[in-house]
């Protein structure tokens, strides 16, 4: 299968302001096919973020790009300025993590919703009104028609995200970028948005890259991921596999690391109370790290040759790649 | 006697517009010496106001907060009492909880309330630093100059400059990252360990509260719906708001699947539902949840539903009247 977007050996450095150049991702590849939702995981600073925005061409001036990026076969990074606007919201479409911040509160939601569709599809008032419910619809808010002339502060936090999910869709986007689109939200409401981006992948064929710091979200919602450490790739396999059998040191520190009940991997799997198991150390920072592996000083299994050079990402199993040199055995998810 | 003893509390905002609402109803739950009380719920349900009137930032309506037996006075323009100070609070910002034009030596010395620390203030800042984990040399440094869960640290270390018996924290690992939430909750579990500290700990995670907490209470609209030793919640939980919050969890497993969403929103706390309050988002919601539901115990665990399966206990005598309204 041809990957719709295919994304290789991507780098971007951002300028300073004392002139220098800071890099923020390193050499990642990564690619999503029609209809697949594709989890990128990693903690602040990983450059998870930065992918999307490159994909957007919303990086801040000034920044250095290398490698390629293509939907479709097109060029993300040879597009310039007003390029841009052809594939934004109608190729490429975002839905981020504060919808509070990504709805204009004094528009209703009608008129944010059909602006661009009437600017990018060239409907009329009319047919844009129309489509704007059906995709109120689609998103499952009830009485879309009435909702349509409703202002952002009158919804929850939870019916705001859909809001904002059914104007990434309203062009009919080929792939949609969400950015840790439930991390602001409660349980209860995630797993609607979950199950919401499920049936859109259902439905519409949607291609979703989702990017998260939460392995349960991963585990429940994508098909493969891709695990980020101080701007580099650190894992990739499909994410049952990332998560039931990690083979980079660093997958496997924060599975163990999280607090989650009922996990294959939880401590304390039966419900009784135990101890977190502790990552040493502060996350890395592309800038920060070292010429070998940036997880090298936090690692268990580190060893010399691990701060010589960055590791490779190597084939471990069909589909299954991890930058690791050592290779350590990680163990089994505990029975 | 328990060490922080909240008894039927009861939170109010008026407001013009809206009126009087009611955050916090009736709240009562106790928290020993050397335990974690962890407190769950969907945000709007009053958590976070319940702990500020714990540590009386907030004035509460009706009813007591008792610190050692005594009643805790909400803060005012005098100055804190000796006995009121000994419950501190770790809120969940780091970042807006520290001085950025302070070094944290200084900020650490303003709240040393014990013995040594008149002789020997230095040398307390660098205990205090020592035992949140942080390197005594780092007292002449600023906030900025540490990331987010090193200064989620100094934060407890100030909060354990007053010599403490009770810590209320209010979301504390919220904004950090995966490993380093890992870091301060440990810290935090240790602590109320080797000093005997009471901690009441507020989160939306119930994961977490799963994995450090002795006893949970989980809270709906301003009530505790279920508490009990978190095993026997967590196991088995009674409440069909509990067992809505917990299959609401994304897990990892080999067969990966959607966790199960629950219907609609936390209703405003100005129109509170009659009768049990989860009523209109309960999917085993019958007519006689429109009175108020008895409270039935199980073992040491409660839960407030009329589904609980024993002989209700301090049901009201017409309830057997069922939907009379």
């Amino acid at each position: 299968m041809t990957p719709l977007l295919d994304v290789r050996h991507l780098s971007v450095s951002l300028p300073t302001s004392t002139g220098d150049f800071v890099p923020v991702i390193h050499d990642a590849s990564l690619h999503v096919n029609p209809g697949e939702i594709v989890g990128v995981a990693g903690e602040s600073g990983s450059g998870k973020s930065m992918t999307a925005q490159a994909l957007l061409g919303l990086l801040p001036s000034g920044a250095r790009i290398g490698g390629s990026a293509t939907l479709a076969g097109r060029d993300l990074l040879a597009l310039r300025g007003k390029q841009w606007n052809e594939v934004r919201g109608t190729d490429i479409a975002m839905v981020f993590q504060d919808a509070t911040s990504a709805l204009h509160p004094m528009l209703p939601i009608g008129k944010q919703l059909t602006e661009h569709m009437r600017l990018h599809l060239g409907l009329d008032k009319r047919s844009a009104n129309r489509r704007a419910a059906e995709l109120l619809d689609k998103v499952r808010i009830p009485e879309p028609e009435r909702t349509l002339k409703s202002y952002p502060h009158q919804f929850s936090g939870g019916m705001r995200q859909r809001v904002a999910i059914a104007m990434a869709l309203a062009c009919e986007p080929r792939l949609l970028i969400a950015d840790e689109p439930t991390t602001a939200l409660d349980v209860t409401v995630q797993a609607g948005i979950l199950e919401l981006f499920d049936d859109l992948r259902r439905d519409m064929d949607l291609s979703v890259l989702f990017i998260t710091h939460d392995l349960g979200v991963l585990a429940a919602l994508t098909a493969r991921t891709y695990v980020f450490y101080a701007g580099r790739v650190m894992e990739t396999a499909p994410t049952t596999d990332v998560l039931m059998t990690p083979r980079h040191p660093y997958t496997s520190a924060l599975l163990k690391a999280r607090p989650h009940a009922g996990d294959a991997w939880s401590a304390a799997a039966d419900g009784t109370t135990a101890r977190l198991q502790t990552i040493p150390g502060i996350p890395a920072t592309p800038a920060s790290a070292g010429p070998g592996c940036p997880f090298a000083p936090r690692c268990a299994f580190r060893q010399d040759r691990c701060t010589d050079a960055p590791p490779p990402l190597l084939d471990i199993a069909p589909g299954h790649a991890a930058a690791c040199v050592v290779q350590p055995d990680l163990g089994e998810v505990p029975a | 006697m328990s060490i922080l003893d909240v008894r039927d509390l009861q939170v109010e905002f008026r407001s013009r517009s809206r009126g009087t609402v009611r955050a916090v109803d009736g709240v009562s739950l106790t928290v020993e010496r050397g335990q974690v009380v962890g407190l769950v719920g969907e945000s709007g349900c009053g958590k976070s106001s319940l702990a500020r009137a714990v540590v009386g930032l907030e004035k509460h309506s009706a009813g007591q907060v008792l610190l050692d037996g005594e009643p805790v006075t909400p803060v005012g323009w005098r100055r804190r009492s000796d006995h009121d100070v000994r419950m501190q609070m770790v809120f969940q910002n780091p970042y807006g909880s520290l001085n950025p034009r302070r070094t944290i030596g200084s900020q650490l010395r303003d709240g040393l309330r014990t013995p040594a620390s008149r002789t020997d203030p230095d040398g307390e800042v660098r205990r205090l630093l020592d035992l949140v984990g942080l390197d005594p040399a780092t007292a002449d440094r600023y906030p900025h100059q540490f990331s987010g869960g090193q200064r989620q640290r100094i934060v407890i270390a100030r909060a354990l400059a007053a010599d403490p018996d009770v810590l209320v924290a209010d979301e504390p690992v919220t904004a950090l990252d995966a490993s380093s939430q890992a870091q301060v909750v440990n810290l935090l579990v240790e602590l109320v360990a080797e000093l005997g500290l009471g901690m009441l700990f507020i989160s939306h995670d119930l994961a977490l509260v799963q994995e450090i907490a002795d006893v949970t209470a989980v809270m709906y609209l301003g009530r505790v719906v279920e508490m009990g030793p978190t095993a026997e919640v967590w196991a088995d939980p009674q409440h069909p708001y509990t067992r809505a919050l917990v299959e609401a969890l994304p897990r990892i497993s080999a067969q990966p699947s959607l966790p199960v969403s629950l219907r609609g929103e936390v209703p405003d706390a100005a129109r509170i539902p009659s009768g049990c309050r989860f009523r209109p988002r309960c999917s085993q919601a019958m007519d006689v949840c429109r009175e108020d539901p008895p409270v039935v115990s199980r073992g040491a665990a409660w839960s407030a539903c009329w589904l609980g399966d024993q002989i209700p206990v301090g049901a009201p005598a017409d309830a057997s009247e069922g939907d009379a309204r």
